[in-house]
């Protein structure tokens, strides 16, 4: 009995194994294309752009990384609808190279691990050659080390940290690039608003140690505003799981800043500012761009400033153009994550077209020496493919956001 | 002839180290030693406040908010824990459940802030006791980790199942405008808020009541009873499941009201909400004594200090580390806690 058994296991251990190494054999798709991944391109204008071929065209495929879910994703939401404008203003005026775009959607939860196996997802299964996102600095940094090493282009709307384009050691990823300002750029912009328009002269400072975007932001704020003159009087920091701020509040208060600095998140800037101000805590609130977002809290953070790309009140035609069209399609006036995502979204087929082939490389040399009139400014990339260009101080006032200063790098 | 030497060198030093452990231990396990620490902790908490008096006190008031609100997700612990022995995990997730019910009833409904509050007492309670026959009344002959597996699982369930777009959210929810407008005062540089008051009233009331039912009813006795002995209560004549599914209402309702109001004091929801208060007032019950309720109130007060003052004085990346260390210690040292009575291990 027991021989017939291990006789019968054995067979079908090897059958299975004949089976699984047929398996990929009859399957060879040249274009292994999720479903629901995918949107169908709306592809009739390449007709009148092109001459009518007798072949489809291929399309260029175009992965939008971003998180979709879970805290921030209302950031997502903004990056994917402001690429997908993009695409679909190219794909009415013929495409790029006079080839379709076609995009995938990968959700990167704002979490590194998530973003790193997404990133597999794209450039292995879905072959795309270039990407647009992701949103948060800790899913970028994963994101572009993957397409630095499969030579995929990646350009960032908002992912604002110093790594995400420069690896540790300080050399320049050669296929990564972003639409936004860096994190010290924003820190020091901040601080020398709060030292020269408000008067400043001490400040709090609270981050979330786990992450690198609020950390940057905070470290450069403190520099610069101690270059200045200033005092930063409470450092504080906490983790990402907190909801209790009392403690760091009642250090705040005693200590009684002019300015009080909480470069977070919407999420976690909302706990903080209610709580501050059930705490009597009258500093200004300040803040960067992770404010931005339609579920931030404008009665509890009224007062405040921030630190953006853009602003929709901005009077320059190319923004308002952007936000009529923008408010058209999606019914919402844009926020700064979907205007950056149009722009790189723009820049990455407008250096695609520059180096007139399909070849990231081509695209990335082409990039590095474009420049481009963008929603969020005049964009030309420095060395370290940084763009160099303006930032917005938002001030938020009786449940409004109005545009206050626009502050030169 | 060199190693035989070498080795019993390191034989001999293994055998020393040994025999100061076996001294270390019992020397441990005495107790002094832990008063030593404690004088230590409270000489070091006496110059803090010496150092500034008012951001003590400062520290001290909030930790009691927090703590209060503990006490009521803590109650509904020891209480289960009490009659069935369970550690129900899933309590942290009902909390959750309180406050986006309190949350819906206020904002969208527009009810005051003590309806919302019964409705919360009535929907968590009807959720435990659906919990209770559902998962745990099957089991309560099975294993005491079957039981402890599923409470978990029940934990993660509703975590999940109502973060799905059609239930409540994935994302959070600003809890905007609250339900009480906020008021602060400045007593001496220490600043109170009226929601505080509330907690706090609330909170006295609500364990006023409870104690009122648990040592002055005939519903409070047969819990104790059915907590004393169960064979033995059922021979006496109590309903023992209608009992044990009235003290998983009872833990629920507190524990809805403690979600509510401590949205109200950190005004953000979402379905993960219950979890990091869920534990906090686990380890307070344990660390009160798991079985019994004024412990679990002290607990809760002390944890909820604790985790102000270690926020405050050394820092909050460091704040659980130190609670969970409390957890560890407790159960290492104490596994009865402050005021637990050494447990007659049953089944």
């Amino acid at each position: 009995m027991k021989g017939k058994w291990t006789v019968l296991v054995s067979v079908l251990l090897v059958l299975s194994m004949l089976l699984g190494a047929c398996a990929p054999k009859p399957t060879p798709t040249p274009t292994p294309t999720p479903k629901p991944a995918v949107q169908p391109t709306e592809a009739p204008p390449t007709a009148t752009a092109v001459p009518p071929t007798p072949k489809p065209v291929e399309p260029i495929k175009i992965a939008i990384l971003g998180p979709l879910t879970g805290d921030v994703a209302t950031f997502g939401a903004s990056n994917r609808d402001g690429a997908i404008m993009a695409f679909e203003e190219w794909n009415a005026k013929g495409g790029v190279l006079g080839r379709p775009i076609e995009w995938v959607l990968g959700d990167s939860q704002c979490d590194p691990k998530a973003a790193a196996d997404v990133a597999k997802k794209v450039i292995d299964e879905d072959q795309v050659k270039y990407i647009v996102g992701a949103v948060c600095s800790s899913e970028s940094i994963p994101i572009s080390e993957y397409a630095n090493q499969k030579k995929v282009v990646q350009i960032s709307g908002t992912s604002t940290n110093v790594m995400v384009t420069v690896d540790k050691d300080g050399k320049v990823k050669p296929y990564t690039f972003r639409a936004c300002f860096i994190d010290p750029f924003q820190g020091s912009v901040m601080a020398k608003f709060a030292l020269e328009n408000l008067k400043a002269k001490t400040a709090a400072v609270v981050l979330d140690v786990g992450n690198d975007y609020i950390k940057g932001l905070a470290e450069e704020f403190r520099k610069a505003f101690e270059a200045g003159g200033g005092k930063v009087v409470v450092w504080e920091s906490f983790v990402k799981e907190d909801t209790d701020f009392s403690a760091i509040l009642a250090k705040v208060k005693a200590a009684n800043p002019d300015v009080f600095y909480i470069p977070t998140y919407y999420d976690k800037l909302n706990l903080i500012a209610a709580q501050a101000k059930q705490k009597g805590i009258t500093a200004v609130l300040l803040g960067g761009d992770g404010w931005d977002s339609p579920d931030t809290d404008l009665a509890a953070c009224d007062g405040g400033y921030y630190t953006n790309h853009y602003s929709p009140d901005d009077p320059r035609p190319i923004v308002q153009d952007f936000v009529k069209r923008y408010q058209e399609k999606f019914g919402k006036v844009p926020d700064a994550l979907a205007a950056l995502a149009y722009d790189a979204a723009n820049i990455l087929l407008a250096s695609i077209e520059k180096a007139g082939v399909d070849d990231p490389t081509a695209v990335a040399k082409a990039m590095e020496t474009i420049k481009f009139e963008a929603v969020s400014g005049t964009i030309t990339f420095d060395q370290f493919h940084n763009p160099v260009k303006n930032a917005a101080i938002l001030h938020v006032k009786d449940g409004k956001v109005l545009f206050e200063a626009s502050v030169s790098p | 002839m060199p190693p035989p030497l070498f080795l019993k060198r390191e034989e001999e030093s293994v055998r020393k180290m040994q025999n100061a452990l076996n001294r270390f231990i019992p020397f441990l396990r005495r107790g002094w030693y832990a008063v030593l620490a404690g004088l230590l902790i409270l000489l070091w908490l006496v110059g803090r406040f010496r150092e500034n008096p008012v951001l003590f006190a400062q520290f001290m008031v909030d930790g009691i908010r927090l703590g209060f609100v503990y006490a009521l997700i803590a109650l509904g612990y020891t209480m289960v824990y009490g009659i069935v022995r369970l550690i129900n995990f899933a309590h942290g997730d009902v909390f959750m459940v309180g406050a986006f019910t309190a949350y819906y009833a206020t904002t969208r409904y527009h009810w005051g802030f003590v309806p919302a509050m019964l409705l919360a007492m009535v929907v968590c309670a009807f959720l435990a006791v659906v919990i209770e026959r559902v998962a745990y009344k099957p089991l309560r002959d099975a294993p005491r980790i079957a039981a402890l597996i599923t409470a978990i699982g029940v934990s993660f369930f509703l975590e999940y199942f109502t973060a799905l777009d059609f239930v409540f959210t994935p994302n959070f929810i600003n809890y905007t405008p609250l339900p009480i407008k906020f008021k602060t005062w400045d007593v001496a540089g220490v600043t109170f808020s009226n929601i505080m008051f509330i907690v706090i009233a609330v909170s006295t009331m609500l364990l006023v009541i409870l104690w009122y039912l648990v040592y002055r009813t005939k519903l409070g006795k047969a819990m104790r009873a059915v907590a004393w002995d169960k064979p033995t209560a059922r021979l006496m004549g109590i309903d023992v499941d209608l009992v044990i599914t009235f003290t998983f209402a009872i833990g629920a309702a507190l524990a809805g009201v403690g979600g509510m109001l401590y949205v109200i004091v950190y005004p953000q929801i979402r379905t993960f909400l219950g979890v990091m208060p869920g534990l906090k007032a686990f380890i307070a019950a344990v660390f009160g004594g798991i079985g019994s309720i004024p412990g679990a109130f002290i607990g809760s007060l002390l944890i909820g200090m604790i985790e102000t003052l270690s926020q405050g004085y050394l820092s909050s990346t460091l704040r659980d580390a130190i609670v969970f260390s409390i957890l560890i210690i407790v159960l290492l040292f104490r596994p009865t806690g402050l005021f637990g009575e050494a447990a007659k291990e049953k089944a």
